[in-house]
């Protein structure tokens, strides 16, 4: 069995371009300018022992292990502290120096809790102190292991998924470097002097209790041992802790981080961010680090089930009988109600390979495009506004631009809590210098968290993005900030002047807005002048601008400013949306639109459809299908009767749930096929179980359009990849799919899609991942798109008029109701409620403000209704000045919080996203459930009642 | 049963669909007004499936009620395109 090996240079690479020479224990070794010595020798092959350095943080220089010397200079310099210089003769290896480390590393060994040096003890098999000492060469403590030690409080083990024992601790910083400089959340410091320092989180907290995000950064650096996961310290029973380690892509959130996943056998020992990973270079987040054990949780459902009716309780049987139960309803269906009568929906969840095999099932197998995914919900506008005004369907950037970043507007976007590992980046780069502009009706925290401040926060009332974009247009416009040779030479000068001439009416300008978002004129000059003066400009945005009526006028807002201040086509710019789902990127690429195939051509070109009819072997239907929310519309009205849903639950993530609720029940075949009976289970009547990402092979693409592997590294506990389940339905219907491995899904996606043609598994084992487009121009992929010009040519300008909502709060439902996401939970919370990330967030709250709260009678943790022209639902108040008056929150990470009840069906003009963010609402006290969380909760007992196979009627 | 037979959209789904032109047409419209209505119609013909299409030719066909001038002239020029 084999392990990923990465090999720790000790200090992180310098950027120069310049070279110098030096020489090494009699080594010519050449490295940039600004390397330490320490890592100019480690890649020449050359170790130096290290205990408070490591890569992933700047040089410390503390430990006093890595001394050198130097000929012609004094002492013995740390070689973490030392540059390389040109000509300077090193030697790492002399009598002196091995004589110095020795004794620095008895004392280090003196101070650590053991009873010697023997490894054959319990305790000491796994101390990696030990190991360095090993490697100095110590063979004896002189002083013993019983003299005073520094404080020990004994050990920690409040975070459900790591320790910390004081007395393996050297106090060494990197813990709390790793939680400046990777994390940047400033949770831990060294309290005490001298002997008596020692690791503390927070005032001396608990790391619980702390401001520790539990992102797993300082367990990561540890050197000793000291933080240690509980995972790992489960498996130190055998020799070897773990037998192998193999890389893959993080499943949870559209940052796309790469893991090495440690196994033993079938199981997770831990999932360690892996450095080379391009988009997350070796950082990670509670989530992708440590909640994976929902794999094994009780409730997944490992056996395929049916049932007659929803009524039933689920019946285990064979694949075989499932399968064939789905093929035979499937063609029941469409020989009554006509072809156009079913579809599907890919998950964004799923590797692309799956996503694609879907699609084409539905549209070569059912033969309609009647196929849709939950970027429906989340992103399509992003796709909309970004083709129509810059010719693709994707962010521009890679999150490696963020170093290069000047000035950042986040707009509807809480990355600390969404992207996590991307606002760590963000954050560094702040602490540089960058300035921020956050756009939000709510103060996320990165409007102020330690050693960052935006610039401004526009707080604007929900559902007017459309009127500040356009308004930050004005002032561009208006004050002559506008990048005329960018436009000029990049833009459809006729169309720029007709925008400019909208932009510059006096009903955009920040005076009249300040009015409609409820923010200071002058603010939002201020910012737009930031934005189009202060060097590189980079705008990043999330669902809060999508989610709305006018989403897809707000992304093509956004891509206005771009263009108009020449923040396009080059590293630190760029318009850059932050993707929710892990492939949610990957699964719009696919071609999981109704209207569209794989790289967004639309199905009614005669061209593209021909080659896939001629690939397929196969004639296909040339007009678009419907789209989730036509679907149930139809469903409702009786044209719509069956449905093959893998991975997603639009049960609880779709808005207006009694109208899908409605569809589904309408239907008269419902296949889900997922880790567990999630909600829109309680509508199906064939379950087939699902694998999760670490039982397949295949490739996810995140936000940066970033194709990355997914490694299987362990069987599928209900015996198939997703892909393989989508090919035996296909077989059963009598279209025939045949592949061996997901790798000859993807030649066929290569084959069939132009911006993929030079992808392949082979290139991705090669190079670690690439960005589409990826062929003949770009064989290495494109990290930044539009440089030169755009991809549709010139840019085009559109007009983005601001439409008020018809979502109005008035005397019935007076306050605004808009919805996010917490660091510790995912989505609908498949997932994470099924780890022990619900210590962080047993439930959803709704944030109030402490004026509307007292006008309610509503205290801190009461029950409250809280309803809307759609629905009702119950929950608890949170009181925080976080939200302005009139505005109230909530996540919807709990299904019994019911959150969507309450959500309303308008939805985008363009794509029919709906409108999430933007709620007309009443809040009042309460004393519990509704009567539809009541009905829903004895529903969804009584669709997980499952009869195991051979058990007697 | 051929698919065409399967019109029997709700009032509230006719609702839906007459909102939605509607909504399509604002953005249009501010666009230029002169090319609102035939954009209307290429945005609805690229992203509306046909039953949706037929549905609303349906509801201008009985009166069209509600249907903005510019929505409305587009719908009228999907006939062809059913």
């Amino acid at each position: 069995m084999s392990f990923v090996h990465e090999i720790d240079y000790g200090t992180p690479k310098s950027k120069s371009e310049k070279t110098v020479t030096l020489t090494v224990d009699g080594k010519q070794v050449t490295a940039p300018e600004g390397t330490s010595i320490m890592r100019a020798a480690m890649e020449a092959g050359i170790e130096i022992p290290k205990l408070c350095a490591t890569d992933m943080l700047e040089a410390f220089g503390s430990c006093r292990l890595c001394l050198v010397e130097i000929e012609g200079r004094n002492g013995t310099p740390a070689s973490c502290t030392t540059p390389v210089a040109p000509g300077i003769v090193v030697h790492t290896k002399t009598e002196r120096i091995e004589l110095i480390r020795k004794g620095v590393m008895e004392l280090y060994a003196s101070d650590y809790s053991l009873a010697s040096l023997d490894r054959s003890t319990k305790e000491s098999k796994y101390a990696a102190l030990l190991d360095i000492a090993e490697a100095v060469g110590l063979k004896e403590v002189r002083y013993g292991f019983d003299g005073a030690r520094h404080p020990n409080a004994g050990i920690d083990a409040s975070n459900p998924y790591f320790v910390y024992d004081p007395a393996k601790c050297i106090v060494c910083s990197r813990c709390v470097r790793a939680c400046e400089e990777v994390q940047g959340t400033f949770a831990l410091t060294i309290s005490g002097r001298g002997f008596d320092s020692i690791v503390s989180a927070g005032m001396n907290e608990p790391f619980l209790e702390s401001e520790c995000v539990s992102c797993g950064a300082c367990v990561q650096a540890c050197p000793t041992g000291s933080l240690i996961e509980k995972s790992v310290l489960a498996a130190q029973t055998t020799e070897k802790p773990a037998d192998r380690s193999l890389v893959t892509t993080c499943a949870y959130c559209g940052v796309g981080c790469s893991f090495k996943a440690e196994m033993r056998g079938d199981e997770v020992v831990r999932m360690v961010p892996y450095k080379d990973g391009k988009a997350n270079r070796g950082h990670s987040c509670v989530k992708g680090r440590f909640a994976w054990g929902y794999a094994n949780h009780k409730e997944r459902i490992l056996k395929p089930m049916v049932r007659e009716t929803i009524s039933e309780p689920w019946r285990e049987v064979s694949w075989e009988e499932a399968i064939t139960r789905v093929a035979s309803e499937f063609k029941r269906i469409q020989k009554t109600y006509g072809r156009e009568s079913i579809g599907g929906i890919t998950s964004s969840r799923c590797t692309d390979e799956e996503t694609f095999l879907v699609q084409k099932l539905v549209r070569a197998g059912f033969g309609v495009n009647n196929v849709d995914t939950c970027a429906r919900v989340c992103h399509s506008p992003t796709g909309y506004g970004l083709a129509n005004t810059f010719g693709t369907s994707a962010g521009t950037q890679d999150f490696d631009s963020v170093e290069h970043a000047d000035v950042v507007i986040l707009i509807g976007a809480n990355p600390t809590d969404a992207h996590p590992v991307f606002a760590s980046r963000l954050k560094r780069r702040l602490r540089q210098g960058a300035k921020l502009i956050v756009i939000d009706p709510r103060a996320i925290d990165l409007v102020r968290t330690p050693h960052v401040e935006a610039a401004y926060h526009l707080p604007l009332l929900p559902g007017t993005n459309v009127a500040m974009l356009t308004a930050l247009a004005h002032v561009i416009v208006t004050e002559g900030l506008v990048n005329e040779q960018f436009v000029r030479e990049r833009c459809e000068w006729d169309a720029f002047k007709h925008w400019a001439e909208f932009a510059a009416d006096r009903k955009n300008s920040p005076e009249a807005v300040a009015k409609i978002t409820g923010v200071p004129a002058e603010h939002i000059r201020q910012a737009a002048r930031l934005y189009a003066t202060g060097g590189n400009g980079a705008i990043y945005y999330g669902l809060g601008v999508t989610e709305h009526s006018q989403g897809s006028t707000a992304v093509i807002a956004i891509a206005n400013l771009a263009m108009a201040t020449g923040n396009i086509g080059r590293p630190g710019v760029g318009v850059n949306p932050l993707r929710g789902q892990n492939n949610v990127q990957g699964s719009c690429d696919m071609g999981s639109f109704p209207h569209e195939l794989s790289g967004y051509r639309h199905i009614s070109t005669d061209s593209v459809r021909h080659m896939f009819e001629i690939d397929w072997g196969v004639e296909l239907d040339k007009e678009p299908g419907l789209r989730i929310p036509n679907m149930l519309d139809a469903a409702v009205d009786g044209t719509f009767k069956g449905i093959y849903i893998q991975g997603e639950d639009i049960l609880q993530s779709d808005p207006d749930t009694k109208h899908v609720a409605a569809g589904l029940a309408a239907m008269e075949c419902v296949v889900v096929q997922d880790l567990f009976l999630n909600e829109t289970a309680n509508y199906a009547h064939v379950f087939l179980p699902g694998s999760t990402f670490l039982e397949k092979n295949g490739t996810f693409i995140n936000a940066e359009r970033r194709i990355q592997l997914v490694r299987k590294v362990m069987e599928p506990k209900n015996g198939y990849e997703d892909w393989q389940i989508t090919c035996m339905i296909s077989n059963a219907m009598g279209y025939p799919m045949h592949y061996s491995h997901p790798s000859e899904i993807m030649d066929e996606i290569a084959r069939l899609t132009p911006t993929f043609a030079g992808v392949s598994f082979k290139l991705l084992e090669e190079v670690g991942s690439v960005q589409w487009p990826c062929n003949e121009r770009a064989p290495l992929g494109t990290p930044v798109m539009h440089i030169g010009q755009f991809v549709r040519g010139k840019g085009r300008f559109l007009i983005t008029e601001y439409v008020a909502t018809d979502e109005r709060t008035g005397p019935r439902f007076p306050l605004l109701l808009t919805t996010g996401r917490i660091l510790s939970q995912y989505n609908v919370g498949a997932q994470t409620r099924r780890t022990q990330n619900t210590i962080w967030h047993e439930e959803d709250r709704l944030e109030i403000h402490p004026h509307d709260a007292e006008e309610r009678g509503v205290r801190d943790g009461d029950w409250v209704k809280l309803a809307s022209r759609s629905g009702e639902t119950t929950l608890r108040a949170r009181i925080t000045e976080r939200v302005a008056p009139g505005v109230v929150y909530t996540t919807f990470h709990h299904p019994n919080t019911q959150a969507n009840v309450v959500t309303t069906d308008f939805s985008d003009w363009a794509t029919n996203c709906p409108e999430y963010k933007v709620t007309a609402v009443q809040v009042s006290p309460s004393n519990g459930p509704s009567q539809w969380q009541e009905e829903y909760e004895s529903l969804t007992r009584r669709s997980r009642r499952i009869v195991p196979a051979g058990a007697a009627e | 049963m051929s698919s065409s037979n399967l019109i029997s959209h709700s009032t509230t789904t006719d609702n839906k669909l007459v909102y939605m032109a509607n909504q399509i047409g604002t953005f249009f419209k501010s666009q230029d007004m002169d090319t609102a209505s035939a954009r209307i119609a290429e945005h609805i013909v690229k992203f509306w499936d046909p039953r949706m299409r037929r549905a609303i030719v349906a509801y201008l066909d009985a009166g069209g009620a509600g249907l903005d001038p510019a929505a409305r002239q587009a719908v009228e020029s999907l006939r062809p395109r059913l």
